[in-house]
């Protein structure tokens, strides 16, 4: 791009802002007002919540082998989910990449059929999957499988339409089968960046994984469900401290794995997670 | 004419932003020759050997590659055209990250059943004999590092191993030494050239060094928008000639 030495653009870029501002400010009052969020609410809010600390203090944790056993299954649930959206993003990014896809068509449908899949969060996932499976760590698996090709199919194809061209030009012309060209020569190329994304989206599973219990499609959160509703809220932080834990745990080994790998990084957070 | 090998006619390739990049092309190779096409950037070489081989597909025109109708010939049939017809790039195009001798390999793929070369499970023989043709060009020792770790000269002759390995009857080359130093152009057209004469291979190399052409070439052609403005040996090429290509 070239930059413009012209004020012009930059002064529109400023009205723009300035107009968004204000815009903003407005919806911002009309919405506090249409929403009744008053200070009485707010200062009620403050009393129950103290309650709730005062009664969450100090942690209990009352049967720590189940708690444990649903951190494992939760984990469990976030392995087997993402390996799974791993392999069918694997296999469907090369029919959205625009450069490997047979027909462009093809392409704008694979990543229309990603976007619609990413548009729905995974929590609404596992409900729909609850109806379809039942109760349980299946339902989970199915809806963090799915929501991981959202993501994955989209940075995937993104991937193999950046990479050098040269080499699928080389490839093809020693007569090598469609099939050949993206294990031999697409595959190698885009592995690191494949992998690097896919530790990340692990990463963002673990934590779905967490709650997705609240909902009953498996693992820890249906315990913070459960002492939540129940007002045990001391149990409720145990629960709480367990998750923490275990997110922390698992982004430690994530990064280790990506500095032991010397994978690029993959800085910047997929903007609709 | 019994040694020809490939016969062009009318070939002509108009892109769909509407430039005509082939106007017209006739051509004859013989088995065997090595010949230079000449011509400035965007005179059309580039994209009239990309036609040979269909990865850039003509307009119009005949290709016929040891009697066979390259422009008619589709899927499984097209490869089996193409994987005779070795490629070098200016760019090398090596799968950067794999080892130098599965660079190689990749000539082998056109002759493997699907599966088994997209799985990469080459047999015993298929990698000795890789390995011979890196030694041919001078590069046995080089055989088992990362393509990337290899200087681009390295890595233009590891180009030319993936063709060989292609066992082809003819070898393209596009401005397979733009981007290289001096010396190290001299060294790849001479093992270019070396592993053609060896075989049989006909060669067809782009060049825009018109010195690079005379030296190495039984025959050269010029080519100028799109049409053939000179076809004759290395001797019959004269300043007047190469002013006329060039501009």
């Amino acid at each position: 791009m070239i930059r413009s030495t012209s004020k012009y653009p930059n002064k529109q870029k400023n009205y723009f802002a300035k107009g968004f501002l204000v815009f903003t400010g407005i919806l911002f009052i009309f919405s506090f007002l249409q929403l009744d969020f008053t200070m009485d609410k707010l200062i009620n809010g403050f009393e129950r919540g103290g309650f709730m600390l005062s009664r969450m203090f100090p942690p209990v944790i009352t049967d720590l082998n189940a708690l444990l056993g649903a951190a494992i299954e939760s984990i469990q649930v976030a392995v087997v989910g993402t390996l799974l959206g791993v392999i069918f993003s694997l296999i469907l990014s090369v029919f959205a990449a625009k450069n490997t896809s047979p027909h462009i068509i093809l392409s704008y449908l694979v990543k229309g059929f990603a976007g619609f899949v990413r548009a729905i969060p995974a929590l609404i996932w596992a409900i729909m999957f609850i109806v379809a499976v039942g109760l349980g760590p299946s339902a989970g698996i199915m809806a963090l499988a799915i929501n991981s090709i959202g993501m994955l199919v989209k940075v995937y194809a993104e991937s193999i339409e950046e990479m050098d061209k040269g080499v699928i030009e080389a490839l093809r012309a020693t007569g090598a089968s469609p099939f050949q060209v993206v294990m031999q020569g697409i595959l190698p190329a885009v592995m690191s960046i494949f992998i690097s994304w896919s530790v990340f989206r692990l990463d963002i599973n673990i934590r779905y994984a967490a709650i997705l219990g609240v909902v009953g499609a498996g693992g820890i959160g249906a315990e913070l469900s459960r002492y939540t509703r129940a007002s045990n809220f001391d149990q409720a932080l145990g629960v709480t401290i367990i998750i923490f834990l275990m997110v922390i745990a698992v982004e430690k080994i994530t990064v280790y794995i990506k500095e032991q790998l010397d994978l690029p990084t993959t800085a910047l957070v997929a903007d609709d997670e | 004419m019994s040694d020809g090998i490939l016969k062009i006619s009318k070939l002509t390739k108009v892109y769909s932003d509407g430039t005509a990049a082939l106007n017209g092309v006739d051509l004859d190779f013989k088995k065997g020759e090595f010949v230079s096409i000449i011509g400035p950037s965007g005179a059309g070489k580039s994209t009239f050997i990309r036609c040979i081989n269909r990865l850039v597909e003509p307009s119009g025109g005949e290709i016929l590659f040891e009697d066979k109708d390259v422009i008619k010939a589709r899927g499984q049939e097209l490869r089996n055209i193409r994987r005779q017809i070795g490629m070098i790039f200016q760019g090398h195009n090596l799968v950067k990250r794999s080892e130098t001798v599965k660079n190689v390999l990749h000539g082998n793929l056109g002759y493997m059943g699907s599966l088994k070369g997209g799985l990469g499970l080459f047999s015993k023989d298929v990698i000795e004999n890789a390995i011979g043709i890196l030694e041919r060009v001078g590069l046995q020792e080089q055989a088992f590092k990362r393509a990337d770790e290899l200087s681009g000269g390295q890595q233009q002759r590891v180009g030319i191993a993936r063709a060989m390995a292609q066992n082809p009857s003819i070898i393209m080359a596009d401005e397979p030494i733009a981007s290289l130093d001096p010396k190290s152009s001299e060294t790849v057209m001479q093992y270019l050239k070396k592993v053609c004469d060896e075989d049989g291979i006909t060669a067809l190399v782009n060049l825009h060094q018109v010195d690079f052409a005379k030296a190495f070439s039984d025959r050269i052609v010029g080519v100028r928008k799109g049409k053939i403005v000179f076809d004759g040996k290395p001797s019959d090429l004269n300043e007047d000639t190469i002013h006329y290509i060039y501009n």
